[in-house]
């Protein structure tokens, strides 16, 4: 028997639909890379107000400006501390109260899966949630980034349906060697959940890392800006720091400031870019688990 | 009852875990909710909240009555629809026909990519699209070398075009993850179906009609109801950063307005009388779409 091979006629179709998908690369692509071009323009270059495929002469004088700007990095610190303090705190605290829920035998579970559930259908919304974070104190406080994002809804979800899996057999063998459970939940169950709490987990990061949102609404001290709502300012309101001020002085008409706009996005998207080719399958994976359980 | 207190107690420790999740719900989610009665009131953040006077549906008189209230409606039901109408479909569209890319590499590479800007912020993009729609930006460079535009125009401050502006920016934005789902849902198809197809002499539109969407059709029914419940809402993070002054008009959504009446201008009590009506509103329209997508299609949330 001679091996049969179904071959396939490339048409038009094929041509035409690949063409496509790679406009819809470039699309994709070109946003970041613009941004990118631009932070490096020399100041020369972009007085003539052109748009380059390439900056045509490299210039880091934008870059040297914000990453000596003290507002902007310590902008960025704050940022770093709420990413690193905002997902341990979520991902901790909604795997411990899924765990608890996962068990079917839990007194009461019932009731607080309905509370839970409520609080999908109905919200209190932006005023009274501001005006709860005012009586709370955490109004101009770093812990309005971290406690108001210690649970979510839709990871509990997802958590419990995957500790679901884990077979029983692991849990009780450990609880006849006398295991309390939090033994069992951390030695036993969060080590063989590792692929679902990288996933939460960089979600959670992701968010803490691109939000403006809560630092524009809550936060007045500069020093507690975190990095995007201190770009929003830049960027949407035109607001420069003393610092850069001075810099853009001193550069005179030089360095325009655009380019130190760029940079700066550039600056505040980097880590994403950097660490995304290596964290995307998690991220798609996440959403796959979201989709079929929600 | 007492059976049930002495398991309680046993289990402790799972309990403890559980506990404090309820706790934050209560606190996060079941204040706020229970301070809506606001709306009923004359808050002020002088005196306790219990203390303020109530003055009934005074407030929902006073913003029926805005003018800048009904535009806001006005905004958010364009924006939303020019979304629904139009936006609803491209992630599906790129979906099926990333499906038909028959390199199993290429067709990765093309997913990976197009989920990267979902990841980027609206800061970010946001800032982007600021230049790219100024009077020198990249838009206008474009329209201009094509001849289709003979003087620069200013995008940005021109409300008419703002609607458009968010959707475009949204589309750029958000399409290949949209899509990721519909990709998933494919993905899920048994093969023989299409090979039967084929031997039916089926062409590769009737198979994408009749076998994929067909296949999928439950998951375009339940965001299909997602996206009609949610109507009433707008992307803050994307409009919060592309309005300004000038488009304010067309960009002022009912989110927006909520936050400029609540939080710029203090009046507490009115904008939250506005959220209150709104997430009423919200919850009917999640219900009803529930309703006929289950009377239409056989596929519903609940």
């Amino acid at each position: 028997m001679t091996k049969y091979k179904k071959v396939r006629r490339i048409g038009g179709f094929e041509i035409g639909n690949a063409a496509l998908m790679l406009i819809v690369c470039f699309l994709t692509l070109y946003p970041m890379w613009f941004v990118l071009v631009n932070s490096l323009n020399a100041p020369e270059q972009a007085f003539l107000g052109t748009v380059d495929w390439f900056p045509k002469v490299i210039s880091l004088d934008s870059y040297r400006v914000v990453l000596g700007d003290d507002s902007i990095m310590n902008a960025f610190y704050i940022t770093v501390l709420r990413t690193v303090f905002g997902t341990a705190g979520h991902v901790l605290f909604t795997a411990i109260v899924a765990y608890g829920l996962s068990k079917t035998y839990l007194v009461g579970r019932k009731v607080y899966m309905k509370i839970a559930l409520i609080t999908m259908l109905f919200s209190g919304g932006l005023i009274p949630t501001f005006l709860l974070m005012v009586k709370l104190g955490f109004y101009d406080n770093f812990l309005v980034f971290i406690i108001p994002a210690l649970y979510s809804f839709f990871n509990m979800v997802i958590f419990i349906s995957f500790f679901r899996t884990i077979p029983d057999s692991l849990e009780e063998s450990a609880k006849v060697d006398g295991a309390s459970d939090y033994g069992v939940l951390f030695r036993i169950v969060l080590p063989n959940s590792m692929a679902v709490l990288a996933t939460i987990g960089l979600f959670s990061a992701v968010y803490h890392w691109n939000d403006y949102y809560q630092g524009v609404i809550y936060i007045r001290n500069p020093d507690l800006v975190p990095l995007q709502t201190m770009l929003y300012k830049i960027i949407a309101e035109n607001s420069m720091s003393l610092m850069q001020q001075q810099a853009m002085a001193q550069f005179g008409a030089r360095l325009p400031s655009d380019s130190i706009k760029f940079a700066s996005m550039m600056v505040a998207t980097l880590p994403i870019l950097l660490v995304y080719p290596f964290i995307q399958r998690y991220l798609v994976k996440g959403v796959m688990i979201g989709a079929i359980k929600g | 009852m007492r059976g049930q207190m002495r398991t309680f107690v046993k289990q402790w420790q799972l309990q403890s875990m559980v506990i404090p999740g309820i706790v934050w719900m209560l606190i996060f989610c079941y204040i706020p909710m229970f301070w809506l009665i606001i709306a009923f009131m004359d808050y002020s953040v002088a005196k306790p909240m219990l203390e303020s006077p109530f003055v009934g549906l005074k407030h929902f008189e006073a913003f029926t009555s805005d003018d800048r209230f009904w535009r806001s409606i006005r905004n958010t039901l364009g924006m939303s629809s020019i979304k629904l109408a139009l936006g609803f479909c491209i992630p599906i569209i790129f979906a099926l026909l990333l499906n038909e890319i028959r390199s199993l590499r290429f067709k990765r590479t093309v997913q990976t990519i197009s989920y990267l800007p979902h990841f980027i912020a609206w800061t970010i993009f946001g800032g982007i699209m600021l230049n790219w729609l100024s009077g020198d930006g990249l838009v206008n460079q474009l329209l201009m070398g094509l001849g289709l535009l003979d003087r620069e125009v200013l995008f940005i401050s021109e409300p008419k075009y703002f609607w458009w502006i968010t959707f475009f920016s949204d589309t750029l934005k958000e399409t290949g993850w949209a899509a990721i789902i519909y990709i998933a849902a494919i993905a899920g198809i048994d093969p023989a179906l299409y090979e039967a197809a084929e031997l039916d002499g089926a062409n590769r539109w009737k198979r994408m009609w009749h076998i994929t969407i067909q296949c999928i059709r439950p998951t375009i029914a339940i965001l299909f109801i997602l996206a009609v419940a949610g109507i009433l809402g707008s992307n803050f993070d994307q409009i919060f950063m592309l309005k300004n002054n000038m488009n304010i008009k067309s960009a002022e959504s009912l989110d927006l307005y909520i936050y400029n009446m609540g939080l710029v201008s203090g009046r507490h009590s009115f904008s939250t009388a506005v959220l209150f009506a709104r997430s009423i509103v919200a919850l009917v329209l999640l219900f009803m779409a529930n309703y006929a997508s289950k009377k239409l299609t056989g596929d519903s949330i609940f």
